[in-house]
């Protein structure tokens, strides 16, 4: 819960009293989060209270779907947020009966619920009535159990059919007047950026239908981390959500949800280090997004997809020579950073200012010579895969798939966390909500990113040398108080990466969800790619830039 | 039988003469050269038909562009330019399984995706190689413990060179992947022999006429992987 002295335009001020009193005997309790007032709701409101939230106290994106199981009942957690301010927070909490799991489902209301209710019931077990469609998402339809409840066998024999596809349009597509055909694209296929699978419905050369098939990557990432301590064993795993480099940044996500349960500081210096990784990181995925998507609208490997590579490369390099890796970084810390800027100083300094300041800008100058003022490349981009901004809304998207359709949001900026709020940089948008858009946004947030860390390297070659703390003092063993629950979100590379902690009194969370970015992006595919060409359901695809680490989690 | 035949006198000048031109002189002349000088004097290698095709296997694998997870970043990295794998002959990445004869397993294997990823192994035309690049491949690497992650790759197909690693670097990848075709070339490559899934459901009877003749009954079309997770290693 946090009021602004100066609320953004378009946010409505929320008085946690005032709601309790809209909503009147469909309270049943009220809670306070550490990031947010809480009200309890009877199960069969649902709908009515995410109404009156939406409608009139302007909670216009709702975040996340939690659920969870205690030993006396079911909760699902509804996270509502403003997208005008994101600090504007409020959970809906529903508990169920623990023998009937039974909930209202908010699909109605807002869209993103439809995916996170089906993840809920497949993962925790809770039924929610009314839901358009309600089956397993991240297993196989076959599987037995719900496995992060309490009483799931793990050794338990699963198994798991191999069964031809069936035509979701068969009953108006069957016979010789049949028109539609249907199209398995994936698992395996070099365009879907990983094991994502696609069932499209084709009319002619047209998409009549596209339903993302999920779950080909779905290793458990919410158990692993429910059964690390906090202090360490957790964070080597948000490196491997999103993998394409962008590490740093979900290493954040989870070391601010963290570090507010826990109440733990962190030094400016380490803060600013954050920072510079952060956007380093950010670099790096942003350039193969551009890499893969080059890949996907031209065709096989070409000087752009090279081009991208190499530039991702130099950022890896920085990046090894900060972290000592190249990928899976597991360098942040609670409380700080596991150690400082490699000596000598000078030379990792030079090297990072050589490539923000020659090596970038002659390579951004090439990537816009060759792709983003190219006829060829506008002529098949702009205007494809549209995204309507209330559309883009109502689905949760974040991101830069947000920013391309007109929505000002940016979690660095409205929810400033590191040292965002003290740099110069700026939010890119743009309106137009194509394919075009999504990538050209995409190619300015590098050059923005850039900005940002050549600010910190600034700041950090002045840092006075008996100032340089780069952890403070954190307790061996982290055991917050139980019943605390926290929700934190940082801007990951693809959208707001959110954390929810629920302390349990153990050194291990009660719960750990993990809110993806992909998993909401990837679910206004369908409004991208109906009614357009095959060609173009792959550009909006890859314009959508998911990494499926993060979207099965 | 034509007409208009050229003299003998002519074509051999201009013959002569190109050929002069090749053939240069010195220790350079590539009729002549340090290849030539081992193998003796004679046009022609004397090997035997084995040998030779597994060398051929060995200098020119296209490997198959697959990617599952974390590991395939790095896949693209050693494909890409700085690592580009292509120098040793194994950089040509192929969308369709069916052009492929190198497969590499990059990444974290769950129970949904190991009958697809079976399914593209089945599909590649033989002789057909394996790598597992990453600990997921090995053991199920971090996620050992998930109750949805297959404890690495052999469960599911056989492999022939492991690389370790979370995810390896690039020059891991080379390293693994020149490995194979040195075992390739010397024809030692001999994929394990794993249980066949489809046979899972016989327990653990050795593979005998009776189990061949069962699985002859198996429904190709509803193959079902049995998961096991308590027997697991």
């Amino acid at each position: 819960m946090s009021t602004l002295e100066h609320a953004p335009e378009g946010a409505v001020e929320v008085d946690p009293d005032e709601v309790v009193d809209r909503l009147g005997d469909r309270v049943i309790g009220r809670d306070e989060h550490v990031n947010a007032p809480a009200v309890i709701i009877r199960p069969d409101e649902v709908v009515d209270t995410l109404t009156v939230m939406r409608d009139e106290f302007g909670f216009d994106l709702l975040s996340c779907v939690t659920a969870e199981q205690f030993p006396d009942r079911y909760e699902s957690i509804y996270h509502l947020k403003q997208y005008a301010d994101p600090t504007t927070e409020f959970s809906i909490v529903v508990p169920t009966d623990r023998d009937h799991p039974q909930s209202q489902s908010a699909a109605s209301v807002y869209e993103t619920a439809n995916w996170h209710e089906r993840e809920a019931y497949d993962l925790i077990g809770i039924e929610y009535q009314d839901h358009p469609d309600l089956k397993r998402i991240l297993l196989p339809d076959t599987w037995t159990g719900h496995p992060l409840t309490d009483d799931y066998n793990q050794d338990k024999p699963q198994v798991v059919a191999y069964e031809a596809h069936e035509n979701p349009l068969l009953d108006h597509t069957e016979g010789a007047e049949s028109d539609t055909i249907l199209l398995n694209m994936g698992p395996h296929h070099p365009a879907t950026h990983g094991v994502l699978h696609l069932k499209v419905t084709l009319d002619g050369e047209q998409v009549a239908d596209v339903e993302p098939d999920i779950g080909y990557l779905h290793r458990c990432e919410e158990q692993m981390c429910q059964q690390g301590t906090y202090r360490h064993q957790i964070m080597p795993y948000p490196d491997r959500w999103d993998y394409a480099s962008a590490g740093l940044i979900n290493e954040w996500a989870y070391a601010r949800a963290a570090e507010d349960l826990a109440e733990i500081e962190v030094p400016e210096y380490a803060q600013v280090i954050r920072t510079m990784g952060a956007e380093l990181s950010r670099m790096a995925a942003h350039f193969l997004a551009l890499g893969t998507f080059v890949l996907d609208v031209y065709g096989e490997f070409n000087a752009l997809s090279m081009y991208a590579i190499r530039d991702r490369e130099k950022v890896q390099k920085i990046l090894e020579d900060l972290t000592g890796q190249r990928l899976m970084f597991n360098y942040l810390r609670l409380g700080g950073v596991a150690w400082d800027i490699p000596e000598p100083r000078e030379e990792f300094f030079e090297n990072v200012k050589k490539f923000t300041d020659e090596e970038l800008p002659a390579s951004m100058d090439e990537v816009h010579d060759l792709l983003t003022d190219n006829e060829i490349f506008q002529l098949r981009c702009v205007g494809t895969g549209v995204l309507e901004r209330e559309v883009a809304k109502q689905y949760g998207a974040g991101g830069p798939v947000a920013r391309a359709s007109g929505i000002d949001t940016d979690l660095r900026r409205d929810d400033p966390y590191g040292i965002y709020d003290q740099l110069d940089w700026e939010v890119i948008t743009d309106d137009a909500g194509d394919v075009y858009s999504r990538v050209l946004v995409r190619v300015r947030e590098v050059e923005q990113s850039a900005k940002i860390v050549r600010q910190c390297v600034d700041l950090l070659e002045d840092w006075p040398e008996d100032e340089r703390e780069i952890q403070s003092n954190v307790p061996r063993t982290l055991k917050p108080d139980p019943d605390r629950r926290v929700y934190r979100a940082v801007e990951g590379a693809k959208g707001e990466l959110g954390i929810y902690i629920r302390a349990d009194g153990t050194d291990k969370p009660g719960r750990f969800k993990i809110r993806s970015p992909c998993f909401c992006n990837l679910s206004t595919l369908p409004e991208m790619a109906e009614g357009e060409f095959i060609p173009d359901l792959i550009a909006s695809l890859g314009s959508i830039d998911i990494i499926l680490g993060e979207v099965d989690r | 039988m034509s007409s208009e035949r050229i003299p003998d006198d002519v074509e051999r000048t201009v013959q002569t003469k190109t050929r002069d031109a090749r053939l240069g002189s010195g220790v350079d002349d590539r009729f002549n050269s340090r290849l030539r000088q081992a193998v003796g004097s004679s046009p022609f290698i004397l090997t035997k038909f084995d040998k030779f095709m597994n060398w051929v296997r060995g200098s020119s694998m296209f490997m198959l562009q697959f990617g599952i997870a974390c590991c395939s970043l790095e896949m693209i990295h050693a494909l890409m330019i700085k690592h580009d794998v292509d120098r040793f002959g194994a950089g040509v990445p192929r969308a369709s399984p069916r052009q492929a004869d190198l497969i590499i397993v990059p990444g974290t294997i769950v129970s949904k995706f190991a009958p697809r990823m079976k399914r593209v192994y089945d599909q590649m035309p033989e002789p057909k190689f394996v790598v597992g690049m990453g600990s997921c491949t090995i053991s199920g690497g971090p996620f050992q413990e998930g109750y949805n992650v297959v404890k690495g790759a052999e469960e599911v197909i056989p492999v022939d060179i492991h690389v370790p690693g979370c995810p390896p670097r690039p020059e891991a990848l080379i390293y693994g992947i020149a490995k194979l075709q040195e075992r390739v070339a010397n024809g030692e490559s001999s994929p394990v022999v794993v249980k066949p899934y489809e046979l899972e459901q016989f327990g653990d009877l050795h593979r005998d006429e009776v189990i061949d003749q069962l699985a002859d009954r198996i429904d190709e079309d509803s193959l079902a992987m049995r998961y096991n997770w308590g027997d697991s290693p």
